[in-house]
This record gives C-alpha cells, structure tokens and sequence, in this order.
C-alpha cells in the first residue's frame, strides 16, 4: 500500500468570474521513500494540489476527492486537532523563497525548536541538543553559533538549508519540496538538491519534488508526473519519461529545451497555457496541440499504463507505432 | 582593436561606497572590477556568473544607467556620453516583464513614448512603427489598445523587446530574458530574439545563469566571479573545453535534462564569499580544489591568446577535477 494516496483531487476557488478549478481530478500517489517528481509551468496546479494536501489553503477554496489516504489514515474530513498532529511531524513541506519562508523576528534556533516543542515530548536540553544536530545535518558550520542568529544574517542557500532542517526535524515520512532550489544560484542548487536526496535515501523518506525544471527532474526524480492546466497528463518513470513521452504536450516540452535542440531555431509550442476565461472545451491542449482531430474538441480520453496513462486521444511512441512514424512524429510533435 | 566592433568596454569597473554611519569611513565594494569586451554586429556574447558577480552592474554600465567609476566605453570607437545620442544606440530589456511595464499606459502609449522623447516623428508615423514594430515581435494589431495587465509573461516580454527596438539601436543588453518564463514560452521569444538580431544585425549583450540558454544563443561567453573576469572566449571553445575551474564547476553543477547521463559533479563548498571583504589573491581561491600557496597572495591576470583564463593553475585538456 502506497505511502501517500490521492484519488481525483479537485480544488476549486471562487472568484469575482465564476469558478475557477485550479486542480482537475488529479490523482496521485507515491511509495515510502520514492521521489516523486510533479512537473508542470506556471498555473498547472501543482503547488496547490500539494498545499491542499497540507490543509494550507485558505478558506475561499473547496478541496473534495475520492479519497486521500496518508499512511492508512484518511485525511478527508479529519478533524484540524487531528490534521495538525499529522501535518508538521509525518509530513513537512519545504517553499520556493527561503528567504521569506522564515520568520524575519526570530532566530533562527527558536524556529527549529518550536517545531520540536510542538511535536515531541523533548525536553529543554534534548531541544537544544537536537536543534544543533539538525544544523550539523544540513551541513551549516558552526551549527551552535548559527542557532542564535536571525534569518536576515544568512544567505539563500542557508536559509533553505534551515527550512529542511526544519522540515525534517520529526523525521517525516514524506517531504514536499516545492519548486526548492529556484530561487538560488547553479552551485548551491547543486548542493541543495544532493542534500534533499541523501536525506531521502539515508532516512527512508518519501520526497514529492515541484519543479519546472526539467534538468531538476531528469537528476532527481525516480518517477514523474506532468501536469498541464490542473491535469495530471502523463505520469512515466524518468528514463521513460524522457525516452518516450506519451502525451504531445510532453514531447513538444521536451524538444523545446535549448539543450535538446539541433537547430539554431527551437521548436517551441504555440499559444499560451488557457487561462479561467479561455478552457477549451474538449482536451485542454487541444488548441496548441499539432495532432489534434476532431474528437480532441470533444474530450482526452486516459490511456492505460502502458501508455504513461497520459490523458490523450492519441498517444505518441504507442507499442503498435512503426518507428519510422514515430521518428516523423516525435519532430511534428512541436512545430516552430 | 577591430574597428567593427559597434561598443567596446575597456578596464570597466564601477565601485560602491557603503555607509558604515556617519563617523566611521565607507567600505567599498567592487561590484565590476576590470572587463574588457566588443561587441560587434550580429553577435552575441554572453555574461554568465552567480547573484554578486557584477553582470547586472555591468548592463547598467553598458546602458550608460551608471557611468563606470574607471575606464572607458567606447561606441563606434568614440567615448560614449551620456545622451540621446547614445540612448538611441543602447537599448535593454530587463528580467521581470511585470515590472518593467508601466501598468497605467496602453501598449501603444509604451512603445511610442522612446520616439516622443527622441525623435520628431509625427503622430501618425509613430502609430506606423509603432504596429510595424508589434507585428515584427508577433503581437496583434488589437494589442495597442490594452494594457499590460492583458497580457501574458511571454508576451509582456515581447513588449519589452518591442520597445527596446522603437529606436532601432544597433547594441540591445538582455538582461536575463528569459529566466521568468516558462519553459514553451522561452523557446518562443529565444526564436524572436534569433530572428530581429538577424534582420537588423544587433549586437547582444546576453546576461544569464540559464547555461543551456547561453550554450544555445552566444556566440562568445564571458564568465565572471566576485566582479572579475574569469574566463572569457568563444562559445563554443568555453563549453566543449573550460579552462577555469570555476567555469568546470558551473557547467557541472547545471542540471542536464537527461536521466541516463552520468556525470561527474563537482561539489563547490561553501558559498560565494561577500563582495565587500574578497578574499585576497584570486577571488575563487576558497572555494577551488586546485589552489595553492600562490592563489591566497597573487591575483592572477586575464590572459591566453584564444580564451582568455585568469588561473594561476588553469586545467588542462582532459583533465579531470579531483573531488574534495
């Protein structure tokens, strides 16, 4: 039974023009001590399908699914006292800006305590015992001088670096990173990325990676999921992935990257990701899709597994494909 | 040098003072210590380094936002003066497509507001170019009456692109262009901005960390540290054979979007040290696994005849680095 189960997750905002579906039955789940990778551009809904996880939605949104099952316990209409004791200690999430993540008014030590305060029976000592332990891990020197700094004194890359050992200071069994490594420099990505795994890996614990960053994905992930306009479109194993992309949208995302490219121009998708005024009505990726018929306008119809589940009327790199036509498709796959 | 070259920077450096209080002395600090570059038409060259490097002061020299505490700009060989004259030659656009737009003014007003102020274009000619100028970056006729708020990242930016060449400059300074957008919406405006500078011959001032991007676009590349120049040749000779082990490092640590490429990463320790306290001798001494005695009290010179390495001990064909 998997660590983390989400059947058909839907989140709903009300807004001024009417309502506006963030998250389209998005179903997901993933193993103890897998990462899993959830990519997506900007307004794919995977940020807010994993705060509605969390429970750090504001009121204004209406979270409903099939089911979402945490470690065997449901966590729809699970009463807050209960959540709360959850969320933090098995479960911890980690943002993309460090710098305004932390609270500018206190140092950083009373952060990483007050988690422990929170969520274990630790005595004053042990806390402060555990705190500097938890510094040490992230690999910060001199943890015991840095505890009593405040946020504003450390960098980016620190100040992540505090965030996990926040985020991991319960040993959770899952960790969500959103988009974790973004706003910082190439080298301490670099670092902070090796640190996320060795943690996944050294402690048994699951990771769910946000990313835009397919570089991020192909170095991290272990499995993947594509989300386009609050859908999930494919979901591969990142070898797979990257091989033989299922859905159109991700093979045209693929062979848009510039290292990928062997022209001067690149292929690049036309059209913009729909907004809440301009869903299409059938397939979402119909009207920027090079393959779209007329049942596209109609609706996608979800593949099975052998096809990345992609929700697609017709998937790329299919078994019964001749490679000969898969070469000439996988290049109309994106138009220039 | 050549006499081609559209704007050469010689020895450019700009220093800040920082307020300690009123009765302490200022620090200083080097945001650009020493770059010597051309650009010349029709090609790119490409900054690269991390945040506190100095590429964004420098685009704010090159621009003539600031002028450079020493040395000299040169535009067609002449210094260059801070003025209409010059302000037509050098355009930029900026990273964040959402700031850099004034949200109170339509598009139409945002692209002939360069002409109003420079030129003495009638009214009905800056609406010709102004929609020329839009058709040219792939925006509709419908769009010069609507605000920036209507619009989209990508487009936005296109926008900005739009503006930046109302004046038809021959040197445009792309600061990160394409670093807020999303991953189908770069292609689109990478495409773009291949497409104008071969139609005009512009000269490009690329300035990035995206090293795909710059991999992809620049004919040249200049990678900078601490606010010098640490490597500095073409493009292609950079990325297939770096010399600087700071370049080696930034290539390794860029994540390359292919799950069966194995590779072998270097692990920079520590991070980037303060711009107001360097250290002494070269600048990435702390952090390299090849320095020696010599790095910590000499800084090494910019030379080589092909790319130019400022390394005491720059790495050879080959060779790899020893992980520490």
């Amino acid at each position: 039974m998997p660590l983390l189960d989400i059947e058909n997750l839907t989140v709903e905002f009300q807004t001024a023009g009417g309502v506006f579906r963030a998250v389209d039955g998005v179903s997901l789940y993933c193993e103890k001590g897998e990462i899993l990778s959830i990519v997506g551009e900007s307004g794919s809904g995977k940020s807010v399908a994993m705060l509605a996880l969390m429970g750090l939605l504001p009121w204004t949104a209406m979270v409903t699914a099939d089911r979402m099952i945490f470690d065997g316990r449901e966590l729809l209409g699970m009463s807050p006292e209960k959540k709360r004791k959850i969320v933090g200690r098995e479960m911890a999430m980690i943002f993309q800006e460090p710098m305004s993540s932390l609270n500018p008014c206190f140092t950083v030590g009373f952060q990483i305590k007050e988690m422990l305060r929170q969520h274990t029976d630790m005595n004053r000592a042990q806390r402060q015992e555990r705190a500097i332990e938890l510094l040490a891990s992230v690999g910060i020197p001199a943890p015991k001088e840095r505890l009593s700094v405040f946020p504003h004194q450390l960098s980016g890359g620190m100040s992540q670096r505090v965030m996990i050992a926040m985020a991991t200071a319960c040993q959770p069994k899952l960790l969500i990173a959103d988009e974790p490594s973004t706003a910082l420099d190439v080298t301490i990505q670099a670092q902070i990325l090796d640190l996320l795994r060795s943690f996944a890996h050294e402690h048994g614990m699951a990771l769910i990676l946000i990313t835009h960053d397919m570089g991020v994905v192909a170095e991290m992930a272990e499995r993947v999921q594509v989300q386009y306009a609050g859908q999930k479109v494919e979901e591969q194993n990142v070898v797979d992935l990257f091989t033989h992309p299922h859905h159109p949208y991700t093979a045209a995302l693929l062979s848009a990257l510039p290292e990928r490219a062997n022209a001067r121009r690149l292929p690049s998708i036309p059209g913009v990701v729909p907004g809440q005024y301009d869903r299409p009505p059938g397939c979402l990726f119909e009207p920027r899709c090079s393959f779209a018929t007329e049942i596209c306008r109609q609706g996608a119809k979800r593949q099975g597994s052998g096809l990345g589940h992609a929700l697609c009327n017709h998937p790329l790199n299919g078994p019964g494909d001749d490679a000969g036509e898969q070469k000439q498709r996988n290049k109309a796959g994106a138009t220039s | 040098m050549t006499s081609n070259a559209v704007l050469e920077g010689r020895a450019l450096a700009k220093f800040y003072p920082v307020s300690n209080g009123p009765f302490r002395a200022a620090d200083i600090v080097k945001a650009l210590n020493g770059a010597d570059f051309e650009l010349e038409p029709g090609k790119t060259l490409a900054v690269v380094g991390e945040s506190g490097c100095g590429k964004s002061t420098l685009a704010r020299l090159v621009t003539m936002i600031e002028e450079p505490t020493t040395g000299q700009l040169l535009i067609d060989n002449e210094p260059a003066v801070p003025g209409a004259k010059t302000r037509k030659a050098v355009q930029i656009v900026f990273q964040d497509p959402y700031g850099s737009l004034n949200p109170r003014h339509k598009i139409g007003t945002i692209l002939e507001e360069p002409l109003l102020l420079n030129t003495d274009d009638s009214p009905a000619t800056r609406r010709a170019k102004a929609e020329a100028m839009m058709a040219r970056v792939g925006l509709r006729p419908e769009h010069y009456d609507r605000y920036p708020h209507m619009f989209s990242g990508g487009q936005r930016q296109r926008i900005a692109i739009a503006r930046a060449l109302m004046l038809q400059p021959r040197v445009l300074v792309l600061d990160e262009p394409v670093s807020a957008l999303d991953l189908s919406i770069q292609a689109q405006v990478l495409n773009i901005l291949m497409d104008l500078q071969e139609e005009f011959g512009l000269a490009y001032l690329f300035i990035s960390h995206d090293l795909s991007v710059v991999r992809h676009i620049a004919d040249e590349v200049m990678v900078m540290y601490l606010g010098k120049v640490v490597e500095h040749g073409a493009a292609a000779d950079v990325f297939a054979q770096p010399r600087h082990p700071y370049t080696l490092a930034l290539l390794s640590a860029t994540p390359i979007a292919d799950p069966t490429h194995h590779k072998h990463r270097i692990m920079l320790t520590g991070e980037l040290p303060s711009p107001l306290n360097p250290p002494p001798g070269c600048p990435f001494h702390p952090r390299c696994w090849k320095a020696q005695a010599v790095c910590k009290e000499e800084i090494p010179p910019l030379e080589g005849d092909n790319v130019k390495v400022a390394c005491h001990f720059p790495l050879e064909p080959g060779e790899k680095p020893v992980t520490t």
